[in-house]
């Protein structure tokens, strides 16, 4: 059970968060405009690093916000998390 | 040969820590037995001569005690009495006055009665936590008390000392001396926690562990109080100390799986612990110096020793050589042994040597105790990924590298370990080298395992069963691993060992669950009414966590007959219902009318303040999640009601949005479920008891149009109602505070009992609204249906520049005609309901399935009987069905095809004539 840390709340358990998909892409500002093939990128196709990976994450059993976090994907270690509209340092 | 013992004769005196002035009694297998307080049931039948406890799981062969302690691979018991409970280590067990036990022929038996016993759960946040409290742990927990931190010391056995046996002398004081003043300083501290009984059986990620604390089992049952039988501690450390020392290692040769046949540390254990000397004539085959302390003791209680050294020049250590009343033969092995000839029973009757010289004879023996060297403990480091390393004067894996906040002290480390020669096994019959003896896995086996091909020790072990019994491994696991290297020729180094996993000992499902069984299993969701619906007889389903009023049977109806009855009722009369559990969300902020815009299909932005809108939800990929009615109760507030079972995750899908991508627009939203209790008045006479119940307000369609809501009041509460029909019949909604809605619900009765006004349930509500085609997400829907397929282009709006899915419903998927749509069937012989999630194919002229494969055309999603049709109907998902109507296709029903119309969705009232009344 590893410890997650809220940038909200601190370090709470796993079992208090949702994982929401990868991290940073945004909705297109116009999705009219996207080509079929640019918009199936957007709704259906995500990164699958090994490594150093940003993901969004919601503490949904605790202040229900969203936020950021990059972990790596060997080892499952949050490597920082940091709140939606920061970038990571 | 052994000699024949009373009961008793197996106890020494002057050694053991029983209060020997109490006497306990108990069974085994029907014979009475005595022992006394301080006993393990394995230590109460050695003393009492009983040395073979059961027969093995798969070759019948005898099995006894090994090992005194939880790494004894054989000697399992069956609790009958005080609890049943299968498949316990007698070693592990503490005897208590009137037990009664079975030996396990093979496997054990799960108890056919409740468990009545409490289990239960405890949070600790810590410094430092020690597991195991022998010489290491000890020293670990004082020196990190003495540091002011926060400290718990968790030990698995009854007492602290670990291994120590009380003969040692530490810091110059005997080892018992020392365990109590530490013992003393450490409950100075009030930050230190020491708990005995207590198994850390799981290490995890940021130092986690879990550990079962044995509470009640070892008191008698008047002392047990109301205490929970066991718990289970779930620790976070900052540190966590692995202290849980070593594992003796056995040696493999022929027959090496009689009851007589132990660790040579253990039989120490019984003899120090509880004054059990496990042999009067006893065999020790070792390869190194450490075995010679079991040798020692047990000559000075009495028996004769011979030590079998399997290293030709005999011990290392000067002291050790000369032990009075025990005889050293180095350079020899034991290849294999005899069975007692008296007992009959399977039991060690004698040793075959090798000597040196490569002579072979027998060594008489009751006890053949062995040590082949000694493995770390290293479980807990293992359970959080620590690498361990092969030590080749150890014969051993150890923690390597290491593992941030994880420490390995003492023997688990390896430290203070006496290397000796490393022996595995000696040659012989490998059929008979048993190296799982539990698992009845022998040497054969893994000979089998390497000629099949298999290169792992994982594999090995899947493909052998070894390592995978109750012990999972501990006194198994090294040794296979070695044999595995020496039959492959391949160095062990390179081969490893198994991963060891969570958990350490096996740990009931009943303390898992703790308090969380029954009724606490899973919260039960109950309505501001329920106990009105239970009155009412009514028949309750689950959905999601709530408790729904299903249908309300009347005395020798069934489901269907209730159903048709309050169908009719509702379509010719007038109906209630507890909608009380559809999800309300409160939306409130200047940005509302953008958010909802956004998030829904249809346009919210427009519409009015009193008025009330049907709207579609649907994910980026335009397929529909949910659908409900939206509220407009000011220019900046709504209320959203989603489905029942949509409501949380509707709730998290819009917070989402909100959160992610939006973070500008100023809205707020709050999940009101539980405030507002909902009663739909249903039916042609909804509109008398409504206007009788709410005198002041004009309830005429022309001043209460559909689609609108009214803020009124009863007896001074607060009553919203809203014009809103999931039957397509004249209805209100009453809402009311969930405080009140007993109030409300009875005036509504009373005021309808003129009308004979029917509460009805779920399932009615199901029907009527398949009758009229309005789908439920979820069961009509499948992740993969979009408004368009739902025959809902109508909600999607042409005037947004977007929403949530808008582009997805221009892919060119999305515009195939052939896609599945939301149809009406209608079997034709009128009486047949078809079973839902039944596939349906084209008609076949001679009434026969053509061969395989059939194409399939959709499938039914919701069917029912219809008391407004007087048929049975169902709703469907159909490959281009709205292109269709009128076919008869066939859905097969077993061996039958039941031939059905294909119609549109809207079964009943298709013109929308009787909403209004």
């Amino acid at each position: 059970m590893q410890l997650i840390h809220c940038p909200w709340c601190g370090p709470r358990e796993e079992v208090e968060f949702h994982y929401g998909g990868q991290a940073h892409i945004a909705y297109p500002e116009y999705p009219s405009a996207l080509s079929d093939e640019s918009w199936a990128h957007y709704v259906f196709f995500r990164d699958n690093t090994k490594g150093e990976f940003a993901e969004r994450w919601s503490h949904s059993s605790g202040c229900r916000r969203w936020f950021n976090a990059v972990r790596d994907t060997r080892t499952y270690t949050f490597l920082k998390t940091y709140k939606i509209g920061e970038v990571a340092q | 040969m052994s000699s024949e013992r009373v009961d008793g004769s197996s106890r020494v005196d002057g050694y053991g820590r029983l209060d020997r002035s109490r006497t306990l009694r108990f069974t085994f297998d029907g014979q009475p037995y005595t022992g006394h307080p301080g006993d393990t049931i394995a230590s109460a039948l050695l003393a009492n001569g009983v040395v073979v406890l059961g027969s093995s799981v798969k070759l019948g062969r005898s099995r006894g005690i090994s090992a005194s302690w939880t790494e004894d691979a054989t000697g399992l018991i069956q609790i009958e009495e005080p609890f049943p409970e299968p498949m316990l280590l007698a070693s592990a067990v503490e005897l208590v006055d009137g037990m009664v036990v079975r030996g396990l022929n093979g496997q054990g038996r799960l108890a056919e009665v409740p468990d009545a016993a409490r289990y239960d759960r405890r949070h600790h946040h810590v410094d430092t936590l020690v597991v195991g409290a022998g010489p290491a742990g000890l020293r670990a927990a004082l020196a990190a008390a003495r540091r002011g931190e926060r400290v718990a010391l968790i030990d698995d056995r009854p007492e602290a000392g670990g291994s120590l046996t009380g003969s040692e002398t530490i810091d110059g004081r005997s080892s018992r001396h020392f365990v109590a003043s530490v013992l003393a300083d450490l409950a100075e501290y009030p930050d230190v926690l020491h708990l005995q009984r207590t198994t850390a059986f799981g290490h995890y990620d940021d130092g986690f562990v879990l550990a079962l604390e044995r509470r009640t089992d070892h008191l008698p049952a008047t002392e047990a109080g109301n205490r929970s039988r066991q718990r289970v501690h779930r620790i976070r450390a900052q540190r966590v100390v692995v202290a849980t020392g070593a594992h003796e290692r056995p040696i493999v040769f022929a027959d090496n799986d009689r009851p007589g046949i132990m660790l040579a540390a253990s039989a120490r254990d019984f003899l120090h612990r509880y004054g059990v000397l496990v042999g009067r004539e006893v065999v020790l085959f070792t390869s190194h110096d450490g075995a010679y302390d079991t040798a020692r003791d047990l000559a000075a209680a009495g028996a004769s020793v011979t030590v079998v050294e399997a290293r030709p020049q005999g011990p290392a250590l000067e002291g050790v050589r000369a032990i009075p009343g025990a005889r050293v033969i180095p350079g020899a092995r034991v290849i294999s042994t005899l069975a007692d000839q008296e007992h009959q029973d399977g039991r060690i009757g004698a040793a075959v040597v090798i000597d040196a010289e490569g002579h072979e004879f027998f060594v008489n023996c009751d006890a053949l105790l062995l040590s082949g060297g000694w493995n770390p403990t290293a479980h807990l480091f293992s359970h959080v990924r620590g690498a361990l390393a092969y030590d080749s004067q150890l014969g051993a894996f150890k923690p390597a590298q290491s593992v941030p906040g994880t420490e390995v002290v003492g023997a688990a480390a390896g430290e203070g370990i006496q290397p000796g020669l490393v022996i595995w096994r000696v040659p012989g019959p490998r059929e008979r080298q048993f190296v799982d003896v539990q698992r009845d896995s022998t040497v054969a086996d893994i000979a089998r395992a390497v000629g099949a091909g298999l290169r792992s020790v994982e594999h090995v072990k899947r493909y052998t069963t070894i390592g995978t019994a109750h012990d999972q491994g501990k006194t198994s696991g090294m040794i296979a691993a070695g044999i595995t290297a020496e039959l492959m020729n391949r160095p062990i180094e390179e081969l490893g060992t198994t991963t060891f996993r969570p958990p350490y000992v096996p740990v009931a499902f009943a303390a898992l669950a703790g308090r969380e069984r029954g009724e606490l299993f899973d919260p039960a969701r109950k309505t501001a009414l329920h106990e009105w619906h239970v009155k009412a007889g009514a028949v309750f389903e689950d959905v999601g966590q709530w408790k729904r009023a299903r249908h309300y049977p009347k005395p020798g109806e069934d489901m269907e007959a209730a159903v048709l009855r309050e169908c009719a009722a509702v379509r010719t009369g007038v109906g209630i219902l507890d909608g009380s559990t559809l999800g309300k969300i409160d939306v409130q902020g200047p940005d509302a009318p953008a958010l909802l815009d956004l998030m829904y299909t249809n346009m919210m932005s427009s519409l009015k303040v009193g008025s009330v809108r049907y709207g579609v939800m649907c994910g980026v990929d335009g397929m529909v999640i949910d659908d409900g009615t939206v509220v407009r109760l000011a220019e900046d507030r709504y209320m959203v009601i989603t489905t029942t079972g949509g409501a949380a995750k509707i709730l998290d899908w819009m917070e989402e949005w909100v959160q992610t991508e939006w973070p500008h627009l100023k809205v707020k939203l709050a999940s009101v479920t539980e405030q507002w209790a909902v009663f739909p008045v249903v039916g042609p006479r909804s509109r008398e008891v409504i206007g009788e119940v709410f005198g002041d307000l004009d309830v005429s369609n022309e001043a209460f149009g559909f689609m609108t809501w009214r803020d009124t009041e009863l007896g001074g509460v607060p009553v919203r109602l809203a014009r809103i029909s999931f039957s397509g019949e004249l209805a209100y909604e009453v809402n009311v505070n969930a405080w009140y809605a007993e109030a409300v619900w009875l005036k509504l009765l009373e005021a309808g009992a003129k009308h004979n006004i029917t509460p009805y349930g779920t399932e009615t509500m199901h029907v009527l609204r398949a009758e009229k085609g309005y789908p439920i997400i979820g069961q009509d829907t499948d992740g993969t249906v979009t408004p368009q397929d739902l025959g809902m282009g109508w909600a999607v709006s042409k005037k947004k520049p977007d929403f949530v899915g808008k582009r997805s419903f221009a892919r060119a998927e999305n515009q195939n005609p052939l896609r599945k749509q939301l149809v009406g069937l209608l079997p034709t012989d009128e009486s047949t309901k078809l079973p839902e999630g039944s596939q349906i194919v084209e008609f076949a002229a001679d009434g026969v399935l053509p061969a395989p494969p059939v194409p399939m055309l959709g499938h039914v999603t919701s069917s029912y009987r219809s008391a407004a049709l007087g048929r049975p109907f169902a709703l469907a998902l159909l490959k281009g069905g709205r292109e269709r109507i009128g076919d008869v296709v066939h859905v097969p029903v077993g061996e039958q095809l039941v031939a059905a119309q294909i119609t549109s969705a809207v079964l009943v009232d298709p013109e929308g004539a009787r909403r209004d009344g």
